[in-house]
C-alpha cells in the first residue's frame, strides 16, 4: 500500500520552502477573503440575510 | 414570471427527528452506565459485552454519529429545502440516507460490544461498516448538491455553505483515516503505523469534532436562530469571514492532541499555532449567533427554544475558548490524559450539540405537526434541569482533572513522587465521579421530559404532510460575473465552484501536515533493537484492542520528570514503527502501560485481570474474567502476519510458517511461570481434574487468551532499555 509511494518519495527536496509557502498561502487567503467581504454590496448582503425569513 | 408549485418533504425530517430522540436517549444512557462504572467497577461483572472498554466506544459513537448525526440530517433536510425553495432532489436518496444510517448505527451497536473495533477513536467501526458509511454519506451529499442545482433561490445562504463544507470534509477525513487492510470479515489493520497512524488519526479525530459536531451545527445556527428570533443574522459579512476562516484554519489543528508525544516537533508546533488562531473565527461565529438576538432578548425570557439556543451558543463559546487554551503546550501538559478533557468535550456535546438539537426539535415539531407545544412549562423544566446537569457534570470534572494531574506531578523534597501509587490519585477524585454521575442523570431526566413532551405534542397534532410552497423558477444567468456583481456574490450562485474552493481550503492544511510525516523517513528515527511482535504477542495485542484497554490506558510516556519517574524512559517515535494501529490512547483512567513489560510477574497479571481489586485494593478497573477462561483463536494468526507483511512489517517466511509452533512455545513458557503461584496451581489443577473426571473439554492455560495478553503486556516497551543503550555506548567508547 503506502510503502510503494513512500519509497519513491523518501525525501522531499527543498522542504525548507514549506513554511514560506504556507505563510504565503495563509496571508493571501485572508487578504482575498477580506477583500471579498468588504467590497460586497450592502443591498445584496441585506437581501441574502433575509433568505431564512421568507420561507 | 410563472410561479411553480412544489412540496417540501417533511416526512423525511420527521423520521430523522424520531431517530434523534431515540438514539439520544440510548447514547446518554450508555454514558450514564459508564459514569456509574467509575463508582461500581464491577457493575457488569463478567459480562464481556457490557464491559467498560467495549461500551466506551459505543457511547461516543452513539452520541456523535447516532444522536448528533440524525439531528444534523433532520436540521439540514428541513432548512436546506426552504433555503433553496426546492424539494429534496430525490426521495429515494433521502430514504436511502435515513435507513442506511440507521442500519449503520444498529451494526455499530452490535459489533462494538462484541469487541469488533479498530481502536481508533471515533473511527472504531470495522471496515465493512466504514464502507457503508462512505456510501450513505455520498448519497446524502449527492442528494444535497442535486437539490442545490435544482434550486429556485439564486443565492446560496451561508448555512448551505456550511453544509457543503461539512459534506466534503467529512468524506475526505473518513476515507483517509479508515484506510486499512482487512484480515477477515470484521478485522483489519490500519495502513499507517505508530507516529503516522497517530497523526492521521488525530487529524481525523480533531476534524470529526470540527466538521461533524461544529460546522453542520453552525449552518443550522445560521438558519434556526434567525428563524426563532424572527430577525436576520447580526452580520452576514461576518458569517462569510466565519465560514472561510473556520474551514481553512480548523483542518490544521489536529496535532494539538499529540503534544509532548513522539510526534515530530514541527508538526506539534504547527498544530498549536493554528489552534490559537482558531479562537478568532470561533468567537466571531459565536458573537454573530448571540448578537442575532439583539433587540429580542425579551423573547429569550419566555421562549424555551431561544433559551436552549443561548446556552448552546454559550457552550460553543466556552468550548472554543478552552480549545486554544488546551492546545498551549504548558496547559496541555497538565490537562492531557486527565478528566479535564472529559469536561471539555462534554461542554461541547451536552451544551452545544445537545441543547442546540433540543432547541431545534422544540421549534420544528410543533410546526410540522401543525399544533402547539404540549407544555411550555415542561420545556422550561427540561431547560433548567439540563443546564444544571451540564454544570454539575462539567465543574467536578474540571476539578478532578486538575487535582489528579497535580498529584501526578507532585514530588517530595527527596525527589521521589509524593503519590507514587497511581491509585491514590484515583481515589482522591471519586467524589467528583459521583457528582458527574448525578449531573449526567439530571441531563438524561431532562431528555426524558422532552421525550414525553414531544409524544404529547405529536399526539395532539395532525399528521405530518408535505408543505406546499411556490416560487418562480430560476432564470438562467450568464456563467460569468454580471455587471457590478461582486466576486463572492458570483461565487455564491456557483455551488460547484464554491464546493471546489471549500475543498481546496481544507486540503491545504491536510497536505502540509500529513504528506511530509508520511513521506519523509527521517521524521521517524529507526531503532535497530525494535523488532516486530511475536505471533502470540500480536494475538495479545488484538485482545488488548478488542477489550478497549486503550480507552483507559495510554502507551505514551511524555518526556516529563514526573512521568519518567513514574513509568520509565519516555516513549520514542521509533518504538512504534510496527504498531498497526497505534495505541497511544488519550485518557489515563488507569496508569500508562508503555513500560509495563517485565515490571510485574506473569502471575500478577493473571490475578489482576481476574480480580483487579485483589492485586490493587481500591482499583476502579473491572475484572476481565473471560480472558482467563476463553481459548485463544489462533486460526487467523498466519493471515494476520501476512497482512502485516503487506503493510511493511518484516516478518520472515520462516516466522510465519512456524507461527503456531512459536505460539505454543511462548504460551508454555508463560504457563510455566504461572505455576510459581501456589494459588494458581491449586485452582488450575482442580479445574483440570474436574474436567477430566466429568469428561469435559479442557483448554490448557498456554492456549488461553490471557496468556497471549500477558505475552503482549510483558513485551511492551522492552525493546529499548536505557541500561542497554548506556552499555552499548560504553562499549563503543572503549
Amino acid at each position: 500500500m503506502l510503502k510503494f509511494v513512500k519509497n519513491h518519495m523518501e525525501s522531499i527536496a527543498g522542504i525548507e520552502i514549506y513554511p514560506l509557502i504556507s505563510l504565503l498561502i495563509f496571508f493571501s487567503f485572508f487578504v482575498v477573503l477580506f477583500w471579498w467581504v468588504f467590497t460586497s454590496k450592502k443591498e445584496y448582503i441585506n437581501k441574502v440575510s433575509q433568505i431564512p425569513l421568507d420561507n | 414570471m410563472e410561479m411553480q408549485q412544489f412540496y417540501y418533504d417533511n416526512k423525511i425530517v420527521k423520521k430523522f427527528i424520531y431517530a434523534t430522540l431515540l438514539w439520544g436517549i440510548v447514547g446518554f444512557s450508555v454514558g450514564l452506565l459508564l459514569a456509574f462504572m467509575f463508582l461500581f467497577p464491577n457493575l457488569t461483572d463478567d459480562i464481556s459485552w457490557l464491559s467498560f472498554g467495549r461500551l466506551r466506544p459505543l457511547h461516543t459513537n452513539a452520541v456523535i454519529f447516532a444522536f448528533v448525526g440524525n439531528a444534523i440530517y433532520a436540521g439540514i433536510y428541513y432548512s436546506l429545502q426552504r433555503l433553496l425553495k426546492a424539494r429534496m432532489a430525490s426521495d429515494l436518496l433521502s430514504n436511502f440516507n435515513f435507513w442506511g444510517w440507521q442500519l449503520i448505527i444498529v451494526a455499530a451497536a452490535i459489533t462494538l460490544p462484541l469487541g469488533y473495533t479498530t481502536s481508533k477513536e471515533y473511527a472504531e467501526l470495522e471496515w465493512p461498516i466504514d464502507i457503508a458509511i462512505a456510501l450513505v454519506w455520498v448519497a446524502f451529499g449527492v442528494n444535497m448538491i442535486w437539490t442545490i442545482l435544482k434550486r429556485r433561490q439564486r443565492h446560496l445562504y451561508v448555512a448551505v455553505w456550511f453544509y457543503l463544507g461539512t459534506f466534503v470534509t467529512v468524506a475526505v477525513l473518513h476515507i483517509f483515516n479508515s484506510l486499512a487492510l482487512p484480515v477477515g470479515a470484521l478485522k483489519s489493520y490500519s495502513v499507517y503505523a505508530g507516529v503516522q497512524d497517530a497523526l492521521v488519526q488525530w487529524w481525523y479525530g480533531h476534524n470529526a469534532v470540527a466538521f461533524f459536531l461544529t460546522t453542520p451545527f453552525l449552518g443550522l445556527m445560521y438558519y434556526f436562530v434567525p428563524k426563532a428570533a424572527n430577525r436576520p443574522v447580526y452580520s452576514y459579512r461576518l458569517s462569510i469571514v466565519h465560514f472561510w476562516s473556520l474551514i481553512f484554519i480548523y483542518i490544521w489543528a489536529g496535532p494539538h492532541h499529540l503534544l509532548y508525544t513522539s510526534l515530530p516537533d514541527w508538526a506539534q508546533n504547527l498544530g498549536v499555532a493554528f489552534s490559537v488562531m482558531l479562537l478568532a473565527p470561533s468567537w466571531g461565529g459565536m458573537i454573530n449567533g448571540l448578537l442575532t438576538l439583539r433587540g429580542a432578548w425579551d423573547k429569550v425570557r419566555t421562549d424555551p427554544v431561544l433559551k436552549f439556543f443561548v446556552v448552546a451558543i454559550t457552550g460553543y463559546g466556552m468550548a472554543t475558548f478552552e480549545g486554544p487554551l488546551l492546545s498551549l503546550k504548558n496547559v496541555n501538559a497538565i490537562a492531557h490524559f486527565s478528566d479535564w478533557i472529559i469536561a471539555h468535550v462534554h461542554v461541547g456535546a451536552l451544551a452545544w450539540n445537545g441543547f442546540f438539537t433540543f432547541g431545534m426539535i422544540y421549534w420544528m415539531v410543533p410546526r410540522m405537526f401543525k399544533t402547539k407545544l404540549y407544555s411550555k412549562a415542561l420545556a422550561n423544566a427540561h431547560f433548567w434541569i439540563g443546564t444544571l446537569g451540564i454544570i454539575l457534570y462539567a465543574l467536578p470534572m474540571y476539578v478532578a482533572g486538575f487535582v489528579q494531574a497535580s498529584m501526578w506531578k507532585q514530588f517530595n523534597p527527596d525527589g521521589t513522587l509524593t503519590y507514587g501509587n497511581f491509585l491514590e490519585t484515583v481515589n482522591e477524585i471519586v467524589p467528583m465521579y459521583w457528582m458527574r454521575a448525578i449531573g449526567g442523570s439530571m441531563f438524561i431526566i431532562g431528555a426524558f421530559i422532552m421525550l414525553y413532551n414531544m409524544v404529547r405534542t405529536v399526539k395532539s397534532g395532525s399528521n405530518v404532510t408535505d408543505d406546499l410552497a411556490e416560487a418562480p423558477a430560476l432564470e438562467r444567468v450568464s456563467k460569468y460575473r454580471t455587471k457590478g456583481e461582486g466576486w463572492h456574490t458570483w461565487l455564491e450562485r456557483k455551488p460547484i465552484k464554491l464546493t471546489i474552493y471549500a475543498t481546496i481550503a481544507i486540503l491545504i492544511g491536510g497536505i502540509v501536515q500529513i504528506v511530509p510525516t508520511i513521506l519523509v523517513k527521517s521524521n521517524i528515527p529507526t531503532i535497530s533493537s525494535v523488532k516486530p511482535y511475536s505471533p502470540l504477542e500480536l494475538e495479545g495485542r488484538d485482545i488488548y484492542i478488542r477489550e478497549g484497554c486503550v480507552g483507559c490506558h495510554s502507551q505514551m510516556i511524555r518526556p516529563f520528570r514526573s512521568e519518567v519517574e513514574r513509568y520509565g524512559e519516555y516513549s520514542k517515535a521509533g518504538e512504534f514503527v510496527y504498531d498497526h494501529p497505534f495505541l497511544w490512547g488519550s485518557k489515563r483512567t488507569g496508569p500508562d502501560l508503555h513500560r509495563i513489560g517485565a515490571k510485574y510477574s506473569d502471575s500478577w497479571h493473571l490475578n489482576h485481570m481476574y480480580d483487579p481489586q485483589s492485586t490493587s485494593p481500591g482499583s476502579i478497573m473491572p475484572g476481565y474474567k473471560w480472558l482467563i477462561r476463553s481459548e485463544l483463536d489462533k486460526s487467523s494468526t498466519v493471515s494476520k502476519m501476512q497482512t502485516m507483511v503487506a503493510l511493511g512489517v518484516p516478518y520472515t517466511e520462516d516466522e510465519i510458517a512456524n507461527a503456531q509452533q512459536h505460539m505454543l512455545e511462548q504460551g508454555a513458557l508463560i504457563e510455566k511461570n504461572l505455576y510459581a503461584d501456589p494459588d494458581f496451581v491449586k485452582n488450575y489443577e482442580a479445574d483440570k481434574k474436574h474436567a477430566q473426571d466429568n469428561g469435559l473439554p479442557f483448554v490448557e492455560m498456554k492456549n488461553r487468551e490471557i496468556v497471549a495478553l500477558i505475552a503482549y503486556l510483558q513485551r511492551l516497551g522492552t525493546d529499548i532499555k536505557v541500561k542497554d543503550v548506556q552499555a552499548a555506548l560504553l562499549t563503543t567508547k572503549k
